[in-house]
C-alpha cells in the first residue's frame, strides 16, 4: 500500500505553509530521516524529513506551491515492489472516503472559518461610525477620578483611503522599524529578537536594519533585563522590550509595576519610563497552561501603566506607534494565534491610534459586544450568525484596556439596552468585570437584561484538544449570551 | 579560584596593598571629607529625632555609622556619573549633592520635598544630580544600576552606573542575572554591596553562604573587600574601581565591610547584636571620630577650624529641619498629578 506525505504542521499556530523546494524528485530512493522538501511558513523555512523508507512514487504538490493546508497530501511514497499502478487505486479509493467524510462533517465549523477571514480583510476600517471624541485638558486625571470622558479625537477613515494588505506580525514590526528610524534612542530588546529573527518572526529583519546596537538578544533573564530596559529609560533610552510570551513576564512583573509604573508619581512628576513590554498574550494552540494566560486584567489594574491589545494588523501598527511614541510605560498585549492573519492597514506612517480610544467595528441597535485582541473576530462572527436571527449587534473593539473608553461603551449601551462581553482573561475580577461595574455606575437605568460575560472556564486551561476549546471562549458562545441578553430563545 | 582570576586578567586592579594604599589627603581634601560625612550623620540623628516627634512616618533607615562609604565613592566619581541605591537613601542623595532641605521636606512629606511629598524616605529622585533613587525592593537597584550603565555605554557619555546594595540584595536572584548582562556586554557598572552584616535582623552568616565580593567569579567580574568604616580606604579602591570599569573592562564588585549604628528602621530594638558588638564599632571605628582624629593629628587642622566646620553643618541641618516643618504638605490636587505623563490628543 502506498504512503501519502502529508503536509506537516510545523509550530502550534500553524495552518497552511508554502511548499517552497523539493529535495527529491519522482522515482528517488528515500530513507527515513532523508530531508525531501523545504516548508516555507510566516515564521520560518523547515526542512520535511521522510517518516518511511521507499520510493518517491509522486509528487502531489508541486514546488513553489503556496496556502497548502497542513495534513494535505504532497507526495506518495512507494514501498519496496509496488509500481505507479498503487497510486491510482489508492487515489480513487480515497476520493470515496472524502466524498463521505466532508457529508459527515459539521459545516458551520468551516463557514465559521472562513467568516472569520472575510471579516478579518473587510469589516476592518471604515463601515461603522465612529464617536467623534473630544480634545480635554488634564484627561489622565479626570480617567484616574473614574469619571466618565469622551475618547480622544481620531478620523480613522481618511486613513482607509490608502491601504495595504498586511499580516499582525508584519505590521507590528513595521511600526517598530518605523519609529526606531525617526529616534535613535530607540532600542528592541529580548530574548531571540535579533538573530533569531523573533520567536514568532515578529522582529523579522531588524538586527540587519538597525545593527547589533539596537536590536538586542538577551539571556534568558526577564526579571533581569525588564529591570535594566526601566533603568535604560530612567536615562533617557526608549526600550521595547519584547517577552516571548507575556507569561514569561510574570517573572519581571515587579519591574513592571513597581520600578515602571510608580516611579513618575513617587519622583513627582520628575522622572518618567518611556517604555514598551510587548509580546504575545492569551491561549496559544495546545501550548497548556503555562504558557496560555491573559494578563489584561493583571496590568489593567495599575494606575501609571497603559494598556493596549490589537486585534487587527491596522490595529497592531496603530497601537505599537501609539505605545513607542507615549512618554509612559506601555503594555502591548499580542495574540500569537492573530500574528500570521491579514487585514488592510494604512499607509500612512502618522497612523496613530490614540491610546484610550475604542473602535465600533460594527454597528448595531440590539445589543453591545464588548470584546479585545483575538475575542474581536469571534464577536463578529457571532454578530454575522445573530444578523441571521434579525439581531443586529454592535461589537466594539476596546484596543486599550488601561485607560478603557467607558465612553464608547457606555454610549452604545444606553442605544442597545443590552451587553455580551468576550475575554479569554478568567471571570474573576476580569475585564467583563470592570464593564459590568462600569454599567452598573453609569447605565442601570439603561439595561433591559442582565449582562453576560464570556470568559475563559476558571480552570488552568488543558491541553488535550477538546478540553481546550471547552474552556476557550469561542463564538458560540458569545451569540448564545446575546441570544440570552436579547430573551430570544433559539 | 581568585588567585587564578587574577592572574588571567592582567589588566584588572591588583589587590595588593601596594598599590591600592591610601593615600593621606591634603588639608582641605580632609575638611570636605569629613564635612561630607559630618552632614550625613547631623542629618540622620535630626531625621531619628523628627521621626520621634511624629513629624516623619513609615519606614525611615537611617545611615548612620556607614557615612564613610557613600562619601568616599562619591568624592572620586566624575559629573557623569550616574547613582542607584535601595532603601536607606538620605547618605547618598546628600552625597550627590541633594539639597538637605529638600530631602528632608520630603521625609516630611511636604510639598517642598523632592518628590512633593509623594514619595517619602525611599523614594526620591534627582535628575539634575544624577541620583535615580531609593528603591524600596531590595535587589530592584541592581537591576536599575545595570540599566544606567546601559544606557551611559549606549550614549557613549563615558559614565559609570554606580550601583549600591546591602548585604541582604546581594542574594536577590536579579543581581546574578544583571551580573551576567553587564559582564557579558561589559557594561559601566561598578557593584557596590554595603555590607553592614545584617539584613534586618539576620546576620550575613546566618543569611549567605561564601564571601559576598567573589559573588561575581563566575561572571568573570573581579571583587574587592574593602574597609567601609575608613573612607581614605573606601576612597583607594573606588578610584581604582572605577577607573577599570570606566576604562572598558565591564563592571567591578566592591565589598564595603560597614556598620549601622541604629537598628534596620526605627522600630527595631536591635536585639540581634550584643552591646558589646555596637560599642565595639561606635568606640573604635566610628568613620566620622576617626577622620577628625587624623586631621588634628596628622593634619595639624585647629581645633577652632573644625568647630567652625561643625557649626556649619549643624546650621544646615537645622535650616533644613525647619523648612521640613514649615512648609506645607502637598496640596489636596496632587493626588491626581504625576501618575502619567500627559500626551497630547492625536487630533
Amino acid at each position: 500500500m502506498p504512503i501519502n506525505v502529508l503536509m506537516p504542521a510545523l509550530s502550534p499556530t500553524m495552518e497552511e505553509g508554502t511548499l517552497s523546494r523539493w529535495l527529491k524528485e519522482e522515482g528517488d530512493e528515500v530513507a527515513a530521516g532523508d530531508v525531501i522538501a523545504e516548508i516555507e511558513t510566516d515564521k520560518a523555512t523547515m526542512e520535511v524529513e521522510a517518516v518511511d523508507e521507499g520510493k518517491i512514487g509522486k509528487i502531489v504538490v508541486q514546488a513553489g506551491t503556496e496556502n497548502v493546508k497542513v495534513n494535505d497530501v504532497i507526495a506518495v511514497l512507494l514501498e519496496e515492489g509496488e509500481s505507479d499502478d498503487a497510486i491510482s487505486d489508492m487515489q480513487s479509493n480515497q476520493a470515496n472516503e472524502n466524498d463521505q467524510t466532508e457529508k459527515s462533517d459539521s459545516k458551520p465549523d468551516l463557514e465559521e472559518k472562513s467568516a472569520a477571514l472575510d471579516t478579518g480583510v473587510t469589516k476592518s476600517g471604515k463601515s461603522a461610525s465612529q464617536p467623534q471624541g473630544k480634545e480635554i485638558k488634564d484627561r489622565d486625571i479626570l480617567y484616574a477620578q473614574g469619571k466618565l470622558i469622551e475618547p480622544p479625537i481620531f478620523d480613522e477613515a481618511a486613513f482607509f483611503e490608502d491601504t495595504e494588505t498586511q499580516t499582525v506580525r508584519e505590521a507590528t514590526r513595521d511600526a517598530m522599524a518605523e519609529e526606531m528610524r525617526s529616534d535613535d534612542k530607540i532600542y528592541l530588546m529580548g530574548e531571540e529578537v535579533a538573530e533569531y529573527n523573533g520567536a514568532y518572526k515578529v522582529s523579522q529583519g531588524l538586527l540587519d536594519e538597525f545593527g547589533a546596537k539596537r536590536v538586542i538578544d538577551t539571556p534568558i533573564t526577564e526579571h533581569g533585563f525588564a529591570g535594566l530596559a526601566v533603568g535604560s529609560a530612567f536615562k533617557g533610552l526608549k526600550p521595547i522590550v519584547e517577552f516571548m510570551t507575556m507569561n514569561f513576564a510574570m517573572q519581571a512583573i515587579d519591574h513592571i509595576i513597581n520600578s515602571a509604573a510608580k516611579t513618575l508619581y513617587m519622583a513627582g512628576g520628575q522622572l518618567g519610563c518611556p517604555i514598551v513590554f510587548r509580546g504575545p498574550n492569551g491561549a496559544a494552540a495546545r501550548v497548556g497552561a503555562q504558557h496560555s494566560q491573559c494578563y489584561a486584567s493583571w496590568y489593567g489594574h495599575v494606575p501609571g501603566l497603559k494598556v493596549v491589545a490589537p486585534w487587527s494588523a491596522a490595529d497592531a501598527k496603530g497601537l505599537m506607534k501609539a505605545a513607542i511614541r507615549d512618554p509612559n510605560p506601555v503594555l502591548v498585549l499580542e495574540n500569537e494565534i492573530m500574528y500570521g492573519q491579514s487585514f488592510e492597514v494604512p499607509k500612512d506612517e502618522d497612523y496613530v491610534i490614540p491610546i484610550g480610544r475604542a473602535k465600533i467595528e460594527r454597528e448595531g441597535s440590539d445589543v453591545t459586544i464588548v470584546a479585545f485582541s483575538i475575542m474581536v473576530g469571534k464577536a463578529l462572527e457571532a454578530a454575522e450568525r445573530l444578523a441571521e436571527k434579525g439581531i443586529e449587534a454592535e461589537v466594539i473593539n476596546l484596543r486599550t484596556i488601561r485607560p478603557l473608553d467607558r465612553w464608547t461603551i457606555i454610549e452604545s449601551v444606553k442605544k442597545t439596552n443590552r451587553i455580551v462581553t468576550a475575554e479569554e482573561g478568567w471571570p474573576f475580577a476580569g475585564i467583563g468585570s470592570e464593564v459590568a461595574a462600569l454599567i452598573g455606575e453609569f447605565a442601570f437605568d439603561y439595561l433591559d437584561a442582565p449582562l453576560k460575560r464570556v470568559c475563559a472556564k476558571d480552570v488552568p486551561l488543558p491541553y488535550a484538544a477538546n478540553l481546550e476549546k471547552l474552556a476557550l471562549p469561542q463564538s458560540d458562545q458569545i451569540f448564545d449570551a446575546a441570544m440570552e441578553v436579547c430573551y430570544r430563545e433559539q | 579560584m581568585a588567585k587564578k582570576q587574577q592572574n588571567k586578567a592582567k589588566e584588572k586592579p591588583s589587590k595588593s596593598k601596594k598599590s591600592n594604599a591610601k593615600q593621606m589627603p591634603s588639608k582641605d581634601e580632609a575638611m570636605q571629607l569629613y564635612q561630607d560625612m559630618l552632614l550625613i550623620r547631623r542629618f540622620e540623628e535630626k531625621a531619628g529625632q523628627l521621626y520621634g516627634m511624629g513629624l516623619i512616618g513609615g519606614f525611615c533607615h537611617l545611615y548612620i555609622g556607614q557615612e564613610a562609604v557613600v562619601t568616599g565613592v562619591q568624592s572620586k566619581q566624575l559629573e557623569q556619573d550616574t547613582v542607584v541605591t535601595t532603601y536607606r537613601d538620605h547618605g547618598h542623595m546628600l552625597a550627590c549633592g541633594m539639597d538637605p532641605k529638600g530631602v528632608m521636606a520630603e521625609l516630611t512629606g511636604r510639598e517642598t520635598g523632592y518628590s512633593r511629598g509623594k514619595g517619602g524616605s525611599m523614594h526620591m529622585f534627582s535628575q539634575e544630580k544624577n541620583f535615580f533613587g531609593g528603591h524600596g525592593i531590595v535587589g530592584a537597584s541592581s537591576a536599575i544600576g545595570t540599566g544606567l550603565a546601559f544606557a551611559h555605554k549606549y550614549n557613549e557619555d563615558g559614565g559609570v552606573a554606580v550601583t549600591y546594595m546591602g548585604d541582604g540584595a546581594a542574594n536577590q536572584g536579579q543581581n546574578y542575572e544583571c551580573f551576567n548582562m553587564a559582564s557579558l556586554w561589559k557594561l559601566p557598572v561598578l557593584y557596590i554591596i554595603e555590607n553592614n552584616q545584617y539584613g534586618m535582623g539576620t546576620s550575613v552568616s546566618r543569611s549567605s553562604a561564601g564571601e559576598l565580593y567573589r559573588r561575581g567569579e563566575g561572571y568573570n567580574i573581579p571583587g574587592e573587600r574593602c574597609d567601609g568604616m575608613d573612607v581614605l580606604a573606601v576612597q583607594a579602591a573606588a578610584e581604582q574601581a572605577l577607573d577599570y570599569v570606566r576604562g572598558g573592562n565591564g563592571p567591578y564588585i566592591l565589598e564595603m565591610m560597614t556598620y549601622r549604628f541604629r537598628g534596620h528602621s526605627m522600630s527595631d530594638p536591635a536585639k540581634y547584636r550584643t552591646k558589646e558588638e555596637l560599642s565595639s564599632y561606635k568606640d573604635e571605628k566610628d568613620p566620622v571620630t576617626r577622620m577628625k582624629g587624623l586631621m588634628m593629628e596628622e593634619l595639624n587642622v585647629k581645633e577652632d577650624d573644625i568647630k567652625a566646620l561643625e557649626k556649619d553643618v549643624k546650621a544646615t541641618v537645622n535650616e533644613a529641619a525647619q523648612f521640613a516643618q514649615e512648609t506645607p504638605e502637598p496640596d489636596e490636587s496632587e493626588l491626581w498629578t504625576d501618575i502619567l505623563k500627559p500626551v497630547e490628543d492625536v487630533a
